[in-house]
């Protein structure tokens, strides 16, 4: 019994996860939280569902589209808001990706509508078989699996391509990057496209498993956000962790515990985190400069 | 020119004879407007001043927090919800008089403000920002899921009675409301003007420096927090009863948004401009809410979800307007409306140079 709750803990953090990762490789690269990253996970969803029920072309042809459907979305965000801002404080960034969520939130409500319909995926979360004792379904280990492959993917793109260095460059310091050669701008843009790729997928893998509404990624967000402030915002090896974490924590809670109460789970997690430790898990410490 | 000698000079509720004269006119017109507006039959004219003044006392509260302390609230749709369960519960369950339990409730969203005011001690900008997004949204989720406050379907207001009065109607909700936001306005307004304002303002400017001054800064930053969750509290009390019936969905991240938009538009730290802000986006609200009945814009954004769009998704079009404006105030004015003001009183005060 607790095995098999802590296998679906695993598979609900491994989505998690994602959107951790998606958060923090913004936040290192341009200290900015990005609040729409819910949404903007959320209308890639939507143009899947668009392709694959309006226009009726096959999964494997709708999801590379996605994919750079998002990448654009993201280095579009980046180019037309973001950059927008001259010399912004930490409040007016925050009130800049609000204003992003804000605009996302309506063009994908207004063009959907806000009823509940079905993603039609190829994997469904009924389909079970049983490991030994345990019973998972096929989109649990989906999810899983497509989870550490985009963490591989990340990791090796960031150690052995020489725009994943480029990127570790500018977070490290931007100006010295930008007079190394390396076109910072380019680099910010790149990063947001990457991170709403690796939530897009996040958000295809959270779909499925529940309905496809406009308010679908805001739960998701929030265990996201927790996921990452467990791991300490700037680090992704910490995020990862910290979805698997949350996804454990929060499902024996609901199981053990309070089943009303589940969803302040994350929450709590954020509170306690960042009273008791809040350089996170697996960040290094962090000292402000007066 | 008017420069200030005497710090009473600088206390004093209304600056000059010209501020108070105005606001007379303003009374004025406060008092007279439900009476024009019953007499040309426009019951929904009062609705809308309801409105508007529940989101100005909103607007006002996190404009203490935010604009005059600098610490950010994404959660303010929760202490909004707690003031209306709150008082609704209050009056149903317990039978507390309705003048008790508005405050009570506004009390209790206090002591969560309190609460979440403890990890802000510790937390600043986008932390912040998380840990109250996550308090917004878990307060919705927990309301949504627990019997006692109605589950999904939602609460109905009790009938409102002040003594041996009973108020129904927005007629009568006005003469509870708008004085209301009035009184509470001008408290905000002393608040900015005494020791516990300024304190606010020196842990905005730099939380280090006040510290080093001798300003108690878990004292300050919890009270910033329960001040402008009393403020929201009492707001959410009053819309309970001016909707007549609440939902858990009401009270979303969309709203807690939107309260922020209100202050960011208005001006952060100006009373004055949270005021004009929240008024103008409240009447926003109303009207972008039905936008297919706005002459010209209508038709063509009927048109326009017909061939592109969905008809039923068209009222989310306000939102897409909410965050154009927050987007150009940014970018634009970050001092919002009120920063406008100033600059139009100083080019005229100076002005052929």
């Amino acid at each position: 019994m607790l095995w098999q709750i802590v296998i679906g803990g695993i598979a609900v953090g491994s989505a998690y996860a994602l959107i951790a990762l998606a958060m923090v490789i913004i936040y290192k690269t341009s200290e900015v939280l990005n609040f729409a990253q819910g949404d903007m996970a959320c209308l890639s969803t939507y143009v899947t569902f668009m392709l694959l029920h309006g226009y009726g072309f096959p999964f494997w042809v709708s999801l590379p589209l996605t994919l750079l459907f998002a990448f654009v979305l993201g280095a579009c965000c980046e180019f037309l808001f973001l950059r927008r801002a001259k010399d912004p404080t930490v409040l007016g960034l925050i009130i800049m990706t609000l204003s992003l969520e804000m605009i996302l939130f309506g063009l994908l409500s207004w063009k959907w509508g806000s009823d509940q319909r079905e993603l039609p995926f190829p994997i469904t979360s009924y389909d079970t078989f049983t490991i030994g004792s345990f019973y998972v379904s096929r989109l649990e280990v989906l999810t899983f699996v497509v989870a550490l492959v985009m963490m591989a993917l990340l990791f090796l793109f960031f150690r052995y391509t020489k725009t994943g260095i480029a990127i570790k460059a500018t977070q490290l310091n931007r100006d010295s990057a930008r007079l190394m050669g390396i076109r910072t701008n380019r680099i910010l843009m790149g990063t947001w496209g990457l991170s709403s790729v690796v939530g897009a997928v996040a958000a295809l893998l959270i779909a499925p498993a529940s309905t496809l509404d406009p308010y679908m990624m805001w739960d998701p967000l929030l265990k996201g956000f927790s996921s990452a402030v467990l791991g300490g915002m700037t680090s992704l090896p910490g995020a990862a962790a910290g979805g698997y974490i949350v996804g454990i924590v929060e499902n024996l809670f609901g199981t053990y515990v309070s089943i009303e109460f589940k969803s302040a789970v994350a929450f709590a997690i954020i509170v306690l985190i960042l009273c008791i430790k809040p350089s996170g898990l697996l960040a290094r410490h962090y000292v402000k400069k007066v | 020119m008017d420069m200030k000698r005497s710090h009473y000079e600088d206390i004093r509720l209304f600056s000059s004879r010209v501020v108070f004269a105005w606001f007379l006119v303003f009374a004025g017109v406060l008092v007279s407007y439900p009476f024009a507006a019953s007499w040309l039959g426009k019951n929904y004219y009062i609705y809308m001043a309801n409105y508007m003044a529940i989101n100005v006392i909103v607007a006002v509260g996190l404009n203490l927090l935010v604009g005059y302390a600098g610490q950010i609230s994404l959660g303010h749709a929760g202490f909004f919800g707690i003031g209306a369960y709150g008082t609704v519960l209050l009056m149903t369950k317990l039978q507390v008089p309705f003048v008790l339990a508005l405050p009570l409730a506004g009390l209790a969203a206090a002591g969560f403000g309190f609460l979440l005011g403890l990890p802000a001690l510790r937390l600043e900008g986008p932390y912040l920002a998380v840990a109250t997004l996550g308090f917004g949204l878990t307060v919705t989720q927990i309301i949504g899921r627990w019997d006692l406050f109605g589950g999904r379907q939602g609460l109905h207001a009790p009938p409102l009675a002040l003594g041996p009065v009973t108020l129904a109607g927005d007629f009568n909700l006005y003469w509870l409301i708008v004085p209301t936001a009035v009184v509470m306005t001008m408290a905000a307004r002393n608040i900015t003007k005494t020791k516990v304002g300024r304190a606010f303002v020196a842990i905005r400017d730099s939380d280090v420096a006040a510290h080093t001054m001798g300003v108690n800064l878990t004292y300050y930053k919890t009270l910033a927090f329960a001040v402008s969750a009393f403020y929201t509290g009492v707001a959410g009390g009053l819309y309970a009863f001016a909707l007549g019936f609440i939902e858990p969905q009401t009270f979303n991240l969309m709203l807690s948004i939107l309260f922020l938009s209100m202050v960011v538009v208005g001006g952060l730290g100006s009373i004055f401009g949270s005021v004009v802000g929240a008024m103008l986006l409240s009447l926003l609200n109303l009207k972008l809410a039905s936008v297919h009945t706005l002459p010209f814009l209508g038709p063509v954004l009927l048109q326009l979800s017909e061939s592109w769009f969905t008809v039923s998704g068209l009222p989310n079009f306000q939102y897409i307007v909410y965050g154009l404006i927050m987007f150009l105030i940014i970018v634009f004015e970050p001092l919002g409306i009120f920063g406008f003001w100033i600059r139009t009183k100083i080019y005229w005060k100076s002005y052929p140079f």
